[in-house]
């Protein structure tokens, strides 16, 4: 049977990649729809020591000082739940998760 | 022939240090988790070589590692994919999840402590400081964190439950915090009784359990701070650490904020009366005792206003009587142009028949003394600047 699953390329932050134990950039099969929820939702269930460090255990909401691009925009502040840019969705681009600058 | 395992906590990660029994030969391991903040690691007496460790991160919060193997390789406990799929399921990935209990009887309401303004705040977790293992069972470990409150692990790590009696404490809506932060930093066993441990709040004070953690006393009699406006509060005071030597668990030797100095109980903290004597300051960080001489005690004095070593002289201080008696020790320590500080979690004492004392400093350097304070030298000398340290004695 032909798969549904969505490939998605993710970049993830140096020391989150050192949690996980990885390297450069992984590859998530995700269900669609292709969400910023659904994204973090399969990320954490395949490396589950990530959880808690992208966004909060319990409320899911993204901690403060991470930052979600792709396609050269900003998609810190949508909606978890609105539809990834497509060439996310194809795997053309992938989702980045940046750790913010700490300025000073 | 013994050896030691030295852990430091860094804010840079965690560096594994091995020394041979004349603790003259050191093998350094590190940095582990590089670029986390390592507040504490420490080793199970039980089980040398399980070994719990927190990492933190003002990005990425908080995570709980752990070795098996004394430190060589870690992990988050029950967090391992190649653990798929196991009895108890999937992994859950709750080795960092600390939520403080709302479930009656002790944790319900969420309640509420003072905030810098005077209002009402509600308890908001911020990190570990402190990791203890249980002296009984490798499994369990116990947690302080930030905002103040007591967790407890009894699967090697995988999840933590709040041992909400003491957040749920009548003067829980008093605790403060200080400049930095609300933490429970210190966590003490009896030895003698399972049932009572001592925990120790900036800026809320020293409390103790006599039940397993179910209900706590206040424990602040005899304290001074000229910080508080009451002469004799319940609570509220910036205890730095406790200790205690096990064949006297109800001796408790304490660093106070200035103001107060080093401290000591001899009715498990039930009265405290102050023992500084001829210490040249009342400020300091950590306090530890010889690991054979009950009343040997060491501490290491700062300018109580900047927070660095008087005159620029790095001194421990040690006293064989329990305090009012000081000696400083500075043979092969810096005696100029020394600024840096030793914080509260970063000295801790070996068993081996001559007692080694350990220190590490803000500016990176870790010491050791293999004679009980005479003489010291550097171990390592440039690790980022240092959290904790903790010994381990190996047989």
């Amino acid at each position: 049977m032909e798969s549904t699953m969505a490939a998605i390329r993710v970049v993830l932050p140096y020391h989150l990649r050192i949690l996980a134990k990885i390297t450069g950039e992984i590859q998530l099969e995700v269900q669609p729809p292709v969400t910023q929820h659904s994204v973090l939702s399969a990320l954490e269930a395949r490396y589950p020591m990530l959880r808690g460090t992208v966004r909060d255990h319990v409320t899911h909401k993204r901690r403060a000082f991470i930052r979600f691009y792709a396609c050269e925009q900003d998609l810190s502040h949508e909606s978890p739940d609105a539809p990834l840019p497509e060439a996310v969705a194809t795997g053309a681009e992938p989702y980045l998760v940046i750790g913010a600058i700490a300025g000073g | 022939m013994s050896s030691v395992r030295v852990l430091v906590g860094t804010k840079k990660g965690a560096f594994v240090i091995n020394g041979d029994g004349a603790r003259k030969k050191w093998q350094v391991s590190g940095p582990h988790f590089g670029g986390w903040e390592i507040y504490h690691l420490k080793g199970s007496s039980v089980d040398p070589n399980r070994i719990y460790a927190s990492q933190s991160s003002g990005w990425f919060g908080q995570v709980i590692s752990r070795s098996d193997d004394g430190g060589k390789t870690w992990t988050t406990p029950g967090s391992n994919p190649e653990e798929l799929k196991t009895p108890e399921g999937w992994p859950k990935g709750e080795s960092n999840k600390f939520v403080y209990n709302t479930e009656p009887p002790a944790g319900k309401p969420l309640t509420t402590h003072q905030w810098y303004d005077g209002t009402q705040h509600p308890w908001e977790f911020k990190r570990v400081w402190h990791l203890e293992p249980s002296l009984a069972d490798p499994d369990t470990v116990y947690a302080g964190v930030e905002d103040a409150a007591l967790f407890r692990s009894t699967d090697g790590g995988k999840t933590w439950q709040e041992l909400a009696g003491l957040r749920g404490h009548g003067t829980g809506p008093k605790w403060s915090p200080g400049a930095g932060g609300m933490g429970l930093h210190t966590i003490v066993f009896d030895p003698t009784n399972p049932k009572r441990i001592y925990v120790a709040i900036s800026a809320a004070g020293n409390f103790r359990t006599d039940d397993g953690g179910a209900t706590w006393k206040a424990i602040n009699r005899g304290l001074k701070s000229p910080y508080l406006p009451e002469m004799t509060p319940e609570i509220g005071f910036c205890v730095h650490r406790i200790a205690i030597h096990p064949s006297r668990p109800g001796v408790l030797y304490m660093q106070l904020h200035q103001g107060g100095g080093v401290y000591r109980s001899d009715n498990a903290g039930d009265e405290w009366h102050e023992v500084n004597g001829n210490l040249p300051t009342d400020f300091g960080f950590p306090i530890d005792v010889h690991a054979h001489e009950p009343t040997t005690i060491y501490a290491v004095p700062m300018d109580p206003h900047l927070r660095v070593p008087p005159e620029g002289k790095l001194r421990v201080y040690r006293s064989k009587a329990g305090g009012n008696e000081w000696e400083p020790l500075t043979k092969g320590l810096p005696q100029e142009n020394c600024y840096i500080n030793v914080l509260r979690d970063a000295m801790a004492v070996d068993r081996l028949d001559d007692c080694g004392i350990y220190f590490g400093t803000t500016g990176g350097q870790v010491y050791c003394s293999p004679d009980g304070g005479n003489n010291w030298s550097p171990i390592v000398r440039d690790l980022p600047g240092v959290l904790s340290v903790e010994v381990q004695t190996l047989a």
